[in-house]
Formats: structure tokens, C-alpha cells, sequence
């Protein structure tokens, strides 16, 4: 066991599971809210901005990491704003990657969390403000215990997504040791370079994580007994 | 006094109501489903933000012009159709849910009061509300809002989704509860029956306007009205348990205008009742009638007439001070017997229900 894994895939790993731990933490900030309005507007903007956060799901990785490469580029609009900020230019940072990944895997902890928003009846909501509580308050005290099960799937599937992604990776982060080189890059490298044993425990790893993880979801999160 | 107006509309909808009551006992909003009466006291909640309108709770403003007091701002309590119990906290939890919302110096209903007000001591220990039935989740409902000592509790239908076991569980209940609180209820309602036990002060509505108000009987004997027309049209009569007959079985209430005979009913000798005469149980005579077997007859005076469908008249009449009864006979016998307004004449009960 002690060979099978080379300093250099151990730092991929590692590199791996800090960026989709950082990039889960940011999707649930950011995610909540979006998946919130969009399960509670009834605007004519629900379909537009559903469809923006949905697109990752269908668009080959490439594209998405194309066009943020060229936006954090130096004559993008991220890349002259990060540039006048002092921060320089982010494609093939550690940053970078984070910002690319939290729009490549949004749709993943989105969609989860507004199933589960959607479910809560807005009648809960009602009884909670006649029962003296403020929107924040009832969205601690209520839509939270309630959404339990989606803030569960949302992580799962975020962190998950984020570990498995490769064509934005390649695109915004390149392949540069212990900052952007990660798992599934890694393997890629090795398989270039003709390493199959390499490859194999990396890629056999990555199969067993995802089993888990998965397994570990519909076992905690069975779906179809809740009551609405 | 509440005094409201409010204007709302949606596709297929417009509610344009006002409202002037007096904000104590209990104030039923009764009318026709798709009159309003939700919206109306959703209004009044403050869950309907996009209402235009006023809304004076006693010395206190909650809407006016741009001002809108935020829902959970508005000292009430509300019970929805459904009992709407939080399924991820415990009975008690569900309970104390407002009660924890509000500061201890402004708590007047205690957990413990609460409680046994609803008959909920079996119940507190639940872990979830999810094994109660229908009535006991609407129990705890009402409980809830109640430890949230509202100043004004509005309930919408909270009987119409239970069976009619759980609604003869839940009524009691209620009427203590109309003794025990000082708190005015606004109850939406579209069964007469309910109206005629709870109520003190009606509000009729009909497409989404209020089109009359009063105490209870003052409505409930206008001819003109839509209630006039119902089936079960009638008046209540509030009079004092007298005597009981053991051998019969049965029970004298006496009231201004007259005693009635009820069914035995197990009430102390004073305590006050709510009887109600239906129209079409109230028959008319010139004459005292002779050798009848309705034993209920009282002597009446004819107040208002009025032409209720192509065979059949309404009548009200005054029983005594204050006391109204109204009957619903063909308006062949109106004619046949000569009846117009002034007339005293002698009403014959053939039945009376005791309703609280």
C-alpha cells in the first residue's frame, strides 16, 4: 500500500479534496439563495435564471472553461477587475480553479436545494410568521430542519461533482504541481506517460469514493417516505 | 372596535370589504365558498401584502396607506383550515414554537392553562404530531396560537376539515374557550350551525363585499338576506335552564318571551343556554290551538312578511323583549289566515335544538 500512491498523487489528492471542500462550502452560500428565489418567485425571471444555473449540466466542460478563461484573462471583465484589485490574474491559480468550479458544479447543489425549498408548503412559512417569527427567523427555525435532506444531497452531489470534473480543470488551472494538479488531472497524466499501475490505483480510488458517497446518500437520505 | 376595509384583487377575484365590529366575543364571517371570507381574514392577518386598505385593531393601527405591520408583528393568533403543526419538532415543541417568541412579561396564557383549556395533557408527550388525529392536531393548533396570548384571534374554518365526530370533539371546546378568553375571535365559517352556536356578532359576506353586519340574531332575523333563504334559516334564542321534569325527561328554559320544553338536558338550574328555532319548525296560529300535541307555543307578534320563493313566506315576529322567531309556512295559509304585520298570533315550536 505504502507505493501505491506516489508523493505526487498524494498531493493531488489532497489538492483534490481541499478545492471541493472549499468549492461545497462557497456552493451552499451562494447556492441557498439562488435555489430559494428561484423555488419561491414568480417571476418571469425564474425560467431565464434557472436555466443559466442549469447549463454546466448539459455544456461540455470545455466551453465553460473557455469562456472563464477568457473572462479572468487579462483583457476580461474578472481579470481587469482582479487586476485593478492587486490580486493579478487568477486562470492557474488555486482561486481560479475554486471560481470555476463553483459555476461548473452550482446546478448540483441548486437543483437539490430548490426540491427540496419547493416541498416546503408555503403554509409552514404562514404559521411560522403568525407564530411571531421574522423571515430569517423562520427560515432557521423552520425551512432549515425541513430542507435537512436537500442540504445533505446538495453537499454530497457538489463535493462529488467538484472531484470528478477534468475539462475545466485542464482549461483554467493547467496542470501545475500541488496548485491546480488534481485526481483526476493526475491520472491523466499518468496515462500519458504510460504509468497504467498509477493510473489504476488512482482511477480504482476514485471509483470506491464515489461508490461510497453515493451509497452513502440513498442510505441516509431515502427519498419517497417523506410526507409533504 | 375592528374597523377594516380592504381591497384585493386576482384573476376571477375581487374582494372590496369593509368591516366595522365590535372587537369583542366571537365575530363570524359567514357566507358562500368564493365569498371571501378567507381572503378577508387573511387580510387581516397581513398575509395578503399586495391588499390595499386600513386595518384598526382597537386603539392600534396595523394597515394604512403605505404602512403595513409585518405579520409576525401583529399581536394575533391564527388557526388554518388544516392544523399546519411544524412535522419536525415534538407536540410541545409545536406548543411552545410562538410561546418562545414572546417576552415572558408579555405572556398571559400559560402552557399549563393552555393545555388542559384543550384537553392536551395526554398529548404533550408526543415526539411528533404526525399519529394525531384530525381533532387533536387541530387542538394543538389552537393551543399553539393561544400561547402566543394573541389580541385578536382570527380562525378559518378550523372545523370544516374534520369529521363530524371530531367536530362534536372540538366544539366544546371552543364554547369554553369563548368563556374563559377575553380575547375577541374572528371565525370564519360557512355552516349555520356553527354560526348560531359561537357567534355573538355575524358578518355576511357575498362576492368578496360585506353585505351586513350585527349581533347575531339582528342578522340572522333580516329577511332580506341571503341567510333568510337558507334551508336551515332560523333564530337563536338564549334563555335559562328553570326546571327539569324527571318523570318526562325532559327540560324547561325560560326566557323573556316564554318557557320552552327541550329534551332533558344535564345543566344546573340558572345556567344560560343557546336554543335554536329553526323556520320551518315554527308554525302559526290565530287562536291558542287545542288539543296539539306540540307543547311548545308561544305568543308572538308578526313583524315582518316577506315572499320567500312562489309558494312560501317568511315571517319574524317578537317573542318577548328582544326576542325574535322566525317561520317559514305556504303563503296560501298566510292568506287563509289573514296574517300581516302587527298581528299577535300564537308560534308553535315543533322543535328546538339546544346547541350550546
Amino acid at each position: 500500500m505504502d507505493s501505491a500512491f506516489s508523493a505526487a498523487d498524494l498531493s493531488a489528492i489532497w489538492l483534490t479534496f481541499k478545492l471541493a471542500a472549499v468549492v461545497t462550502a462557497i456552493l451552499l452560500l451562494v447556492g441557498t439563495p439562488i435555489a430559494w428565489w428561484l423555488a419561491r418567485t414568480r417571476s418571469w425571471w425564474k425560467g431565464p435564471v434557472g436555466a443559466v444555473v442549469a447549463l454546466p449540466i448539459v455544456l461540455p466542460p470545455t466551453v465553460i472553461g473557455f469562456y472563464l478563461l477568457v473572462a479572468m484573462g487579462p483583457s476580461g471583465p474578472l481579470g481587469a477587475l482582479t487586476q485593478s484589485l492587486g490580486i493579478g490574474l487568477l486562470p492557474f491559480t488555486f482561486a481560479g480553479l475554486v471560481i470555476a468550479s463553483v459555476f461548473y458544479s452550482l446546478p448540483f447543489v441548486v437543483q437539490p436545494l430548490q426540491n427540496a425549498f419547493e416541498a416546503i408548503p408555503e403554509r409552514a412559512l404562514e404559521t411560522a410568521a403568525t407564530l411571531r417569527a421574522s423571515a430569517r427567523d423562520t427560515f432557521f427555525s423552520v425551512v432549515l430542519p425541513l430542507a435537512k435532506p436537500g442540504f445533505l444531497t446538495a453537499s454530497v452531489l457538489g463535493f462529488a461533482h467538484t472531484v470528478g470534473e477534468f475539462g475545466v480543470v485542464l482549461m483554467i488551472g493547467g496542470n501545475i504541481p500541488d496548485k491546480t494538479r488534481v485526481v483526476s488531472v493526475q491520472i491523466y497524466d499518468h496515462v500519458e506517460a504510460m504509468e497504467y499501475a498509477s493510473a489504476h490505483w488512482l482511477s480504482a480510488g476514485m471509483v470506491v469514493f464515489a461508490f461510497v458517497v453515493l451509497l452513502a446518500l440513498y442510505t441516509l437520505n431515502p427519498t419517497g417516505r417523506r410526507r409533504k | 372596535m375592528i374597523q377594516a376595509h380592504f381591497d384585493l384583487s386576482y384573476p376571477g377575484f375581487t374582494l372590496h370589504a369593509e368591516l366595522q365590529v365590535f372587537a369583542h366575543g366571537v365575530i363570524a364571517l359567514f357566507g358562500p365558498s368564493g365569498s371571501g371570507k378567507t381572503t378577508l381574514l387573511r387580510c387581516i392577518a397581513g398575509l395578503e401584502p399586495t391588499a390595499k386598505g386600513m386595518l384598526q385593531v382597537k386603539d392600534e393601527m396595523w394597515q394604512s396607506g403605505d404602512r403595513f405591520m409585518s405579520v409576525h408583528r401583529r399581536p394575533l393568533g391564527y388557526v388554518f383550515q388544516e392544523a399546519s403543526l411544524f412535522p419536525h419538532l415534538s407536540v410541545r415543541q409545536n406548543l411552545e414554537y410562538g410561546l418562545k417568541r414572546i417576552p415572558p412579561e408579555q405572556r398571559r396564557v400559560q402552557l399549563e392553562q393552555a393545555v388542559e383549556w384543550l384537553g392536551l395533557g395526554k398529548l404533550i408527550g408526543r415526539d411528533s404530531p404526525a399519529g394525531l388525529s384530525g381533532g387533536e392536531r387541530q387542538r394543538v393548533a389552537i393551543a399553539r396560537a393561544l400561547l402566543t396570548s394573541p389580541r385578536l384571534l382570527l380562525m378559518d374554518e378550523p372545523l370544516s376539515a374534520l369529521d363530524a365526530a371530531s367536530k362534536r370533539e372540538i366544539l366544546p371546546y371552543l364554547e369554553r374557550l369563548h368563556g374563559e378568553l377575553d380575547i375577541p375571535v374572528i371565525y370564519v365559517s360557512h355552516s349555520l350551525d356553527e354560526v348560531a352556536r359561537l357567534a355573538d356578532q355575524l358578518v355576511l359576506m357575498e362576492q368578496g363585499r360585506v353585505v351586513a353586519s350585527g349581533a347575531l340574531n339582528e342578522v340572522l332575523g333580516r329577511l332580506d338576506l341571503p341567510t333568510a333563504h337558507l334551508d336551515d334559516a332560523g333564530a337563536v334564542i338564549e334563555a335559562g335552564v328553570a326546571a327539569h321534569d324527571e318523570e318526562y325527561h325532559l327540560t324547561r328554559l325560560d326566557f323573556s318571551g316564554g318557557s320552552l320544553w327541550v329534551s332533558k338536558v344535564e345543566r344546573a338550574i340558572g345556567s344560560v343556554v343557546r336554543a335554536r328555532v329553526l323556520a320551518r319548525d315554527v308554525s302559526i296560529a290565530t287562536a291558542m290551538p287545542h288539543g296539539s300535541s306540540i307543547s311548545n307555543i308561544l305568543e308572538a307578534r308578526i313583524d315582518e312578511i316577506r315572499d320567500e320563493g312562489p309558494d312560501r313566506v317568511n315571517l319574524r315576529m317578537s317573542v318577548g323583549s328582544g326576542k325574535l322567531l322566525l317561520s317559514r309556512i305556504t303563503r296560501r295559509s298566510r292568506d287563509q289566515l289573514g296574517l300581516a304585520r302587527g298581528m299577535e298570533v300564537f308560534a308553535q315550536v315543533k322543535s328546538v335544538a339546544l346547541i350550546a
